[in-house]
């Protein structure tokens, strides 16, 4: 294996972890379930396209602004997030599963509308996109998506998607204004995946819509699920291993998906609660789990205590 | 008018054909603890979340300190001061008691998202106040030993107290509490009679508590509503309302309202 093939895998692992990094957001500390995330990719995907390509039609091509690459990662990343808005303002009054399929046809309606617009090359893609994204690019930005969501998590704002996860209706009479909360989470996490599409497009050169397919959609909810609801370490992990699973598995040739989907499902039957589990790969996030480790041995201990000074036989109330 | 911290005027709520609460009025005095009681299904609960928003009010008037509070979101009317538990226990599950508390304190605290997810000056100020303030609740309602407890992991008494601090983070001035002694043996509702008239004095709020053991009822209420059917059957004192012979005939069930229990 030489460097430039590596290079490339942690690249894309690199890139898919910003979008996963903002579905954690949505669905492990707000507790959305979101299956069209890979609509806000191909937003972002193509409007960074549009900013960085040379303007002047080349052969096969479509011109663009010729902006610097910093440009066209702000813009996608806005512009998915603008229109997450507008889709937050009509579905996020939906329960649960009724925003989970909301959010899979908008998926699917902005894969299919890039598909049947010319405008961008339709269904024959729009190539020539400059090859922009670099390890250290990506690296930063996932340096500063970790650093931004982990702050955020940590403040009041992000105790507030969590008791929004927990109890909605307990969150509400605690003050918090729990559609404001919700549509902060998406809009976050669709901006998040708006720059990881920006990245992904100047990574391949080449951008088509059926890259943005349900399928993506999928694959980082279940990079979500795998690390662990409610961790950022978890969706680190989860990104670099399930990122590089089917790469490692290539010696199966077409039977390699197969076994990627084994796999998953032995790991999730062995440890349902996610790689991590909520918990975080932190000093203070260990001192944490210890800390509730201890104190439920302690609560345990004085349990059994209680039921050993009483009736010795039927102490469990 | 003052002196009320609520006022309920003429308040009605229709699901479909049922009136669950039938043009019902009273007030809760400034400082006070009033008792709202009745036989199941009597419209008590429902009240509760006419007053907190999470119903909308068919008719009448709800007055918080002077401020119509009725059709609010229950977010708005938590921030003016108004909070409540629930009969079924509602706490952030999977989060420790700690946090639990750290959570319902976030009214106090004013930093926006940018400062946050940068760690400017205001928020780190504001959150080592906030965690002050929740280690400050723990020790005055002896939960700081259970501060790193999973919430339900706790033991049922626990977790009602633990939902009662949660309400307390918010500063509210008007605590309404569903049913706090359900499931506890007479040892905890003594407990807790005497929690609810200390929360009182300390945090000078007032209460507004349902309840059904009739000796907790008795022992702190100084005002009690009885209603049956979604209908005010009686208010005053507690020893005139025991003694009313409506009351009576409401919670014997010789008119059928309570036959089933």
């Amino acid at each position: 294996m030489d460097w430039t093939y590596i290079q490339g895998i942690l690249m894309l692992a690199g890139i898919n972890l910003i979008a996963v990094l903002g579905l954690c957001l949505l669905t492990g500390f707000t507790g959305l379930f979101s299956f069209g995330h890979a609509g806000f990719m191909a937003i972002g995907a193509y409007i960074g396209a549009l900013m960085t390509v040379p303007a002047g039609v080349q052969a096969g091509s479509i011109g663009g602004l010729g902006l610097p690459f910093v440009v066209g990662i702000v813009a996608g990343g806005a512009a998915a997030g603008v229109v997450s808005w507008f889709l937050g303002r009509i579905t996020l009054n939906l329960k649960g599963d009724y925003f989970c399929i909301a959010t899979l046809g908008f998926g699917e309606a902005t894969r299919l509308l890039l598909n049947n617009v010319q405008t961008f090359g339709g269904a024959r893609g729009w190539p020539g996109v400059p090859q922009y994204s670099t390890v250290w690019a990506v690296l930063v930005v996932d340096v500063l998506g970790v650093f931004f969501l982990a702050n955020l998590v940590k403040s009041r704002h992000g105790r507030n998607m969590i008791a929004v996860r927990e109890e909605e209706l307990a969150a509400q009479i605690a003050g918090v204004d729990v559609f404001r909360y919700k549509m902060i989470a998406l809009v976050v996490s669709a901006v998040y995946a708006g720059v990881a599409g920006v990245l992904f497009g100047h990574y391949m050169s080449f951008i088509q819509p059926k890259m943005f397919s349900m399928t993506k959609s999928t694959e980082l909810t279940i990079i979500v699920i795998f690390g662990g609801l409610g961790s950022i370490s978890g969706s680190v992990l989860g990104a670099l291993v399930l990122t590089a699973l089917p790469e490692l598995l290539r010696a199966f040739s077409i039977w390699r998906l197969v076994f990627y989907g084994a796999a998953v499902i032995l790991i999730m039957i062995s440890r349902p609660q996610g790689l991590m589990g909520g918990m975080e790969l932190t000093p203070s996030g260990l001192r944490k789990a210890r800390a509730a480790r201890a104190a439920k041995a302690r609560l345990k201990a004085d349990a059994l205590r209680e039921a050993g000074g009483g009736d010795a036989a039927g102490g469990k109330a | 008018m003052s002196a009320n911290v609520l006022e309920i005027r003429h308040l009605t709520k229709r699901f479909g054909g049922l009136a669950a609460v039938n043009d019902v009025s009273f007030a809760v005095r400034e400082g006070g603890i009033m008792g709202l009681i009745g036989p199941n299904g009597a419209g008590k609960t429902t009240i509760f979340n006419l007053v907190t928003g999470v119903y909308k009010v068919s008719e009448g008037e709800v007055e918080f300190q002077g401020k119509r509070i009725e059709n609010l979101d229950p977010y708005k009317i938590a921030d003016l001061g108004v909070t409540r538990t629930f009969q079924n226990i509602r706490l952030f599950k999977s989060l420790s008691v700690f946090d639990n508390i750290l959570t319902a304190c976030h009214l106090s605290a004013h930093y926006t998202i940018p400062e946050a997810i940068l760690r400017l000056p205001r928020f780190r100020r504001e959150e080592k106040a906030l965690n002050e303030k929740a280690s400050a609740l723990l020790e005055i309602m002896g939960l700081t030993d259970r501060k790193d407890v999973q919430a339900n992991n706790l033991p049922y008494g626990l977790q009602r107290r633990l939902e009662i601090v949660r309400a307390l983070a918010l500063d509210p001035k008007l605590l309404l509490l569903d049913e706090p002694a359900a499931g506890m043996n007479p040892d905890e509702t003594e407990q807790l009679m005497r929690l609810i008239g200390e929360i009182r004095e300390r945090f000078k709020l007032s209460v507004l508590v349902i309840e059904h053991h009739m000796d907790l009822v008795m022992g702190i209420c100084e005002d009690i509503v009885v209603l049956n059917f979604g209908q005010k059957l009686a208010e005053g004192k507690p020893d005139a309302v025991s003694a009313d012979p409506k009351v009576m005939e409401a919670y014997l069930g010789s008119s059928g309202g309570n036959a089933k229990c």
